[in-house]
């Protein structure tokens, strides 16, 4: 592409041509993320001068982050609560309902389990738990932002998410541990 | 040179000329160059026709190298001083190198006193002296580049040199500070197994989810891609770059001293009995039993009879060693091996049955063997570089490739902190802040690694930097933002800033066990590759418009964006280009382009900040209601 048609400045949404919600149509986020990414990628200017060859690094990066940010629900939701100046504060803010916490260790305790006995039944069991309940989260959160507009308890939601990818890194690392 | 904006597009040949461009596979055992021609891809055969080059050099005592089959066929005469699957040193250092007891070389390892490479890159004492694998290998690049160049009737424009998907920022740089070393302008590092997918995806047009095994001669990868409508997209990669079939060589290599009650055989006799139990392996592809038979220098005669089940039974754990990538692999990849459409099969070590019959279980399914396992990895970077070499102008295809190994600094108690988690699409750039551990600490060192484990110790050290300058304040308040970026080779820049004084802290990691600038400077001066006069020629006007068109750029962007430079960064810039215009009156143009890099260079964090300003201008105080929708 022409080096001035790229706009640094559009925010993730903008630059794939889609609406500013959580709600998403994944298939359409693909189809303009491999559309932009077929115009910007290092491989288109291979050929070409070194100056160049930096601008579409820099440019396929930025794309690569939006596609990452968009395509995931919890970088989504944190991402559409930074646009209104909402920080989730997942490093900072602890406070959380007791049941939920109760939960997560009864989860967490499930996943050490099973890695001890190796039994990735177990395991599995468990990472399906996990992903349903964080599809209640999500689609909680869509509610909160798209529609209610509350984006504090958007911001407990994303916190909540957090909670849920810790675990599942968990358990990705689990099995590997069972694998070795 | 990181500068947002640019009108003139890069000035380069005419735009109909066909630009001769070449695929290179540097393979552990053998190598091969291939080029487009007439629209088909074609493995370029030397002048007795033969496509695969040994991946061998030896180096003679009148200063004479020679690289491919006389090599080979010197290794057990001249053991010390031919050396064979270099590919297996590229990038480490003596201790990666596991038993040396066994390899008939004399290691020397090298201890940089360039405080940000640590550790050397392991080199070799030879009859010519010592040689770092990153110049042995160079030597098997320039025969290749001289075949190509023969064959093709001019000068290359560039090539696509292959590494293993699993190769680390180290190995990687140390293949491209190869080819440069060989005088090859390095158009891509591509990933063998994704070449090997261009190779049979675009000849099949095929559709779905595919897995590439790759067992070459010293390394395995695997690849779970996704093609679909002219887009190769690259969901996940693991392997082990330090298995291939050079091990199962080493397998029926141990078998033979069990069987005759050989131990530690002298070198001669040694590289005399990994031929043959080379050989033995490949007669078992076809044969279910094969002879062995030899004289050794002591006298003792070799007379052994092995069986395919015997192969089998010794080289099962070999195997097993290979399903452990797959199943994380496709993990990785959120896949189960129902949804993989094919299994496609690279390397000449798949050949074996047994290899064959372990995946095709793995996938249940029948893996795909219809193009030749040894040369679809450099038929796929020959496609590759036609395209990039700007030659393809319809049907062209884009290629989404990750990051093998997730990359990360050490914190506080020798742990890894990830900020580039593996299998991201690349090129990929994060940005992560720490902070201060102490009160009044003004300095910081930044400790990169490679790797999965959680331990900085289990992981590979890439590069250490420091960053010094930092205002004295209580421990926690200072703001350090550490800057990842992989280009699109998947090799890593760092960068360092303080955030509320400015200091700053940048490095290119190409450490450890990489070369440094200035040792490379000093090989190409060497090397009489770059003596030729057109060359020089050429390259100097090549050169010289890429210094005026940078010249340019940067004066324009000091200008419009001064805001952003503190004044001994402005003056570290300027600095670069009195010293650039300086070196365009050399004519020389090494040194017109290392003016070049260090004036990109200096610009670096300048980009960065313009980068940064217009992704902040885009999300600071808005609401939802002000951003325009398109």
């Amino acid at each position: 592409m022409p080096s001035s048609d790229f706009n640094f400045q559009k925010n993730h949404f903008q630059r794939f041509g889609l609406p500013q919600s959580f709600k998403l149509d994944t298939a359409q986020l693909e189809l303009a993320f491999r559309a932009l990414q077929a115009q910007v990628h290092p491989d288109k200017s291979a050929h070409l001068s070194d100056v160049e060859q930096r601008l579409a690094m820099q440019r396929s990066t930025l794309v690569n982050e939006a596609y990452q940010t968009l395509k995931s629900p919890i970088k989504r939701g944190r991402y559409l609560l930074s646009l209104q100046g909402v920080d989730t504060q997942e490093e900072t803010n602890t406070a959380m309902p007791v049941d939920f916490l109760m939960v997560q260790m009864e989860w967490r305790e499930a996943v050490a389990d099973a890695v001890q006995r190796r039994d990735v039944a177990a395991l599995e069991q468990q990472e399906a738990r996990m992903k349903s309940s964080a599809r209640e989260l999500e689609a909680e959160l869509a509610v909160k932002i798209d529609t209610e507009h509350d984006f504090e308890v958007a911001a407990q939601l994303v916190r909540k998410l957090r909670f849920m990818e810790k675990l599942a890194e968990e358990i990705h690392s689990a099995y590997d541990e069972i694998d070795n | 040179m990181a500068l947002l904006q640019i009108s003139e597009p890069g000035l380069s040949t005419a735009p109909h000329q066909h630009r001769l461009a070449v695929g290179i596979d540097l393979g552990t055992t053998n190598s091969l160059v291939a080029t487009v021609r007439n629209g088909i891809s074609v493995v370029l055969n030397d002048e007795h026709g033969r496509a695969m080059l040994p991946s061998v050099v030896r180096y003679t005592a009148d200063g004479s190298v020679v690289v491919g089959e006389s090599a080979q066929a010197a290794q057990s005469d001249d053991p010390g001083n031919t050396i064979v699957s270099v590919k297996r040193f590229m990038g480490r250092g003596l201790s990666d190198v596991g038993d040396i007891s066994r390899l008939p070389y004399r290691f020397v390892e090298t201890l940089s006193t360039d405080p940000v490479r640590p550790h050397g890159m392991v080199q070799l004492r030879t009859i010519a002296g010592v040689k770092s694998p990153v110049e042995i290998s160079a030597e098997i690049l320039k025969v290749l580049r001289a075949r190509a160049e023969a064959s093709l009737g001019g000068e290359l424009v560039g090539a696509v040199i292959t590494v293993p998907a699993y190769f680390d920022d180290a190995q990687r740089q140390a293949t491209k500070d190869a080819a440069q070393l060989a005088g090859i302008n390095v158009l891509r590092l591509l990933n063998e197994p994704t070449a090997a997918a261009i190779a049979y995806g675009l000849d099949n047009a095929s559709e779905g989810v595919y897995a590439v095994y790759d067992l070459g001669g010293g390394t395995f990868d695997i690849s779970i891609l996704r093609l679909s409508r002219g887009v190769f997209e690259v969901l996940a990669a693991n392997g082990d770059s330090a298995l291939g079939g050079d091990d199962f060589d080493q397998r029926i290599y141990c078998w033979i001293l069990e069987k005759n009650q050989l131990f530690a055989p002298e070198a001669r006799d040694a590289r005399l009995l990994l031929t043959l139990a080379r050989t033995a392996k490949e007669q078992l592809t076809e044969h279910n039993e094969t002879h062995i038979t030899a004289v050794l220098s002591t006298g003792v005669l070799i007379d052994n009879v092995l069986t395919q089940a015997e192969f089998e039974a010794m080289s099962h754990n070999l195997i097993q060693r290979t399903l452990q990538p797959l199943r994380r692999a496709l993990r990785d990849a959120k896949l189960s091996v129902e949804d993989v459409k094919g299994v496609v099969m690279v390397g000449g070590a798949t050949r074996m049955p047994q290899v064959q019959h372990a995946v095709g279980e793995f996938f249940g399914q029948t893996p795909l063997t219809n193009l030749d396992p040894d040369k679809v990895v450099a038929l796929g970077a020959a496609i590759q570089a036609n395209l990039l070499a700007g030659n393809q102008s319809r049907d062209d295809w884009l290629l989404l490739d990750v990051i093998p190994l997730s990359l990360g600094l050490e914190t506080v108690g020798g742990l890894a902190e990830k900020i580039i988690p593996r299998n991201s699409t690349i090129p990929t750039a994060r940005a992560q802040e720490f902070t201060t551990y102490k009160d009044g600490q003004t300095a910081m060192s930044l400790h990169v690694v490679q790797g999965e484990r959680e331990l900085v110790k289990d992981c590979r050290s890439l590069a250490r930097f420091e960053l010094r300058g930092i205002p004295p304040m209580v421990a926690g308040a200072a703001r350090i933002r550490v800057t990842f970026q992989v280009d699109a080779d998947g090799l890593l820049n760092v960068a360092a800033r303080e955030m509320t004084s400015g200091v700053e802290a940048a490095i290119v990691v190409k450490p450890s066990y990489g070369l440094s600038d200035s040792e490379i400077t000093r090989m190409l001066q060497d090397s009489n590759q770059h003596a030729k006069d057109d060359m020089q020629a050429r390259a100097m006007r090549e050169q010289e418009t890429e210094a005026n068109q940078l010249l340019e750029a940067v004066q324009h962007a000091v200008e419009e964006d001064k805001a952003l430079l503190e004044p001994a960064q402005r003056e570290h810039i300027e600095t670069q280009m009195t010293a650039l215009r300086a070196a365009l009156q050399s004519a020389d143009h090494l040194i017109i382009k290392r003016a070049i890099t260090a004036l990109n260079e200096a610009t670096v964090s300048f980009a960065q900040a313009r980068m940064d300003k217009s992704v902040t201008r885009a999300l600071s105080g808005k609401k939802l209601s002000d951003l325009e929708f398109k």
